[in-house]
């Protein structure tokens, strides 16, 4: 499979500068690269930080379109052939605004779209948070949600034995994620305008006069 | 008319608190005033008054015939339209039957701008499902069209009680169906629907950054060719605009600012700065909306119908008339002779019943029609 790329969009919610959020996405980065590494397969990663785009994912929720910023986020994740989705746990659920960028990312956008989770929090009790809430998010989205994702706790990236588990967590789950994308090729990128316009085509030779 | 282009207003019908006072009009109060303001486009040398069509508070336009065929009666010249008329949730025959009226009451004043409409509610409020919105649309245009067109009319749809013998009393004035536009925020669909019977498509441009307008304008004009119309630039194409002036530009902002911050569309979101840089709303001196509006045609094309949203949020009635006083006077007259500078030859008048008239005619005899 020499000469393949694979584009990998990267979605992190967390809001601290460092964010373990973010921490977690880059060691998910990393552990996914190797893995496609090893089949021959380039990766080619974009980073979607949603704090910079908060004000405009509020206001594309209110004036039903976005600002060139947050355009410019979508077109990232739409152009990508696997997306991994981090995001702190808040509430028993995802963040606001974690769940607000998916709110306002066009439809289909994620149609098919092979998806690696990921969430932090404080404590391991909430890491059900990955079954609960981002898998039916992401099936609702018609996303092909890989079999394991990675709950990072506080400790697992203290104690020594911990951060063993986390580590392997992370390479357990980045080699299903990488089986998957590989399985699933280039992604198909949806364009809703073209579609919408042909079925509105053939209804219109089937019913019109 | 130096262009061919039409200049006029929409309005959505809206009563909002003005937000500078907390006072709000009553019903009748915004009625009364949606008529002084038809009166005062026409007053001011504007070509079209257009009305949305809502069937819940807080608008008033839930019967946009009744409206329109009283200003019919108090005005001479404006053409009256609507922006937009349900082809959902409205039946065909009543359209066809309430327009034909206008027509005949209007000498001929009278278009339309047909839409889905978006408000969830409204469908079953009328005996419709909104997830049959599109199927609607297209069966209801369709027998829509005929009744205005086939003196005699055997139909048998799928979402709509069959016709045996169906004659639409009256007929169309002169026989010629009142021009019809395709009105759309956001939706292909509407603009494949203007392109497949190649009639006018509008985009509503004001809630939308302007690439966006630009591709669905482009989709269009490239589907009325597809379906063979005519070249691309031979398409009927409106936009919607969006201003507030006045002579000097730091008052029309001061001035204009809260209305915008609390309206109940954009309201709390984009600021004022952001909104007026990623849509076509302009906020200053007349020669401000002058060049940004002539700016449109630099993605639209050359086009025809030109509606600006001036009414909205609660500005006063006598802030509204100022607007128009502006527009008539200072900011139109520039247009018109602005637009018609390098203004493809290709490009067709906005149609009005006596060029469809005219078309008709030098159809039905033969001669080559030229508009």
């Amino acid at each position: 499979m020499g000469g393949v790329t694979t584009r990998l969009t990267i979605i992190t919610g967390g809001l601290r500068e460092p964010s373990s959020t973010r921490m977690l996405a880059n060691r998910l980065e990393a552990a996914v690269r190797t893995e496609l590494a090893g089949a021959g397969v380039m990766v080619e990663s974009s980073f979607v930080e949603l704090r910079p785009l908060g004000h405009a994912i509020i206001d594309a929720m209110f004036s039903g379109f976005p600002s060139a910023p947050l355009e410019k986020a979508f077109a990232t994740v739409a152009d990508a052939d696997g997306v991994i989705a981090v995001t702190p746990a808040f509430n028993a659920s995802f963040s606001g605004l974690f769940k607000s960028f998916f709110d306002v990312l066009p439809e289909e956008t994620l149609s098919d779209m092979p998806i690696l989770m990921g969430a932090t929090g404080g404590t391991e009790r909430h890491s059900l948070v990955l079954e609960h809430a981002l898998r039916p998010m992401f099936s609702y989205l018609h996303a092909l949600v890989s079999s394991r994702g990675v709950y990072a706790a506080t400790d697992d990236f203290g104690a020594q034995a911990n951060g063993a588990v986390l580590r392997e967590r992370i390479a357990a789950a980045a080699a299903d994620y990488a089986r998957l994308v590989q399985g699933c090729g280039p992604h198909r990128k949806r364009d809703s305008f073209t579609e919408d316009a042909t079925a509105m085509e053939q209804l219109l030779r089937g019913d019109g006069t | 008319m130096v262009t061919g282009m039409q200049f006029g207003i929409f309005t959505v019908g809206d009563v909002t608190p003005d937000p500078t006072t907390g006072g709000a009009p009553t019903e009748a109060e915004r009625i009364r005033a949606t008529v002084a303001i038809a009166r005062k486009a026409e007053e001011v040398g504007l070509d079209v008054f257009a009305t949305g069509e809502h069937h819940n508070p807080p608008f008033v336009p839930s019967s946009p015939t009744t409206l329109l065929g009283y200003i019919a009666g108090q005005t001479e010249r404006i053409i009256l339209s609507t922006s937009t008329t349900l082809i959902t949730t409205n039946d065909p025959v009543k359209i066809a039957e309430d327009f034909s009226v206008l027509q005949h009451l209007s000498g001929g004043r009278t278009d339309l701008m047909l839409g889905r409409g978006n408000t969830g509610p409204v469908y079953p409020w009328f005996g419709q499902d909104i997830r049959k919105a599109i199927p609607l649309t297209v069966e209801h245009y369709g027998l829509l069209r005929r009744l205005w067109r086939e003196e005699v009319v055997d139909w048998e749809g799928k979402l709509r009680s069959p016709l045996q013998g169906f004659t639409l009393a009256p007929r169309p004035l002169d026989g010629v169906p009142p021009f019809v536009w395709h009105g759309s925020i956001r939706t292909p669909e509407v603009a494949e629907l203007a392109a497949y019977y190649g009639d006018g498509f509008f985009a509503n441009h004001i809630f939308w950054p302007s690439s966006h307008t630009r591709t669905m304008v482009d989709m269009y004009r490239q589907r009325f060719a597809h379906y063979g119309h005519g070249a691309p630039e031979t398409a009927i194409v409106g936009l919607g605009g969006q201003v507030f002036m006045r002579r000097n530009s730091q008052d029309a902002v001061r001035e204009f600012r809260p209305y915008f911050d609390n309206a109940p569309v954009y309201g709390h979101g984009p600021s004022l700065e952001e909104f007026t840089s990623l849509t076509p709303l302009t906020v200053g001196s007349p020669q401000q909306v002058i060049d940004k509006t002539l700016g449109f045609r630099e993605y639209a094309g050359d086009y025809q119908r030109q509606l600006f949203l001036l009414d909205h949020a609660g500005l006063p009635l006598k802030t509204v008339l100022e607007q128009l006083d502006l527009l008539g006077e200072e900011v139109v007259p520039v247009l018109r002779k602005e637009f018609a500078v390098g203004r493809s030859p290709q490009a067709p008048a906005a149609p009005t019943h006596q060029s469809l008239l005219r078309e008709r005619d030098a159809a039905s005899t033969g001669e080559p029609t030229e508009s």
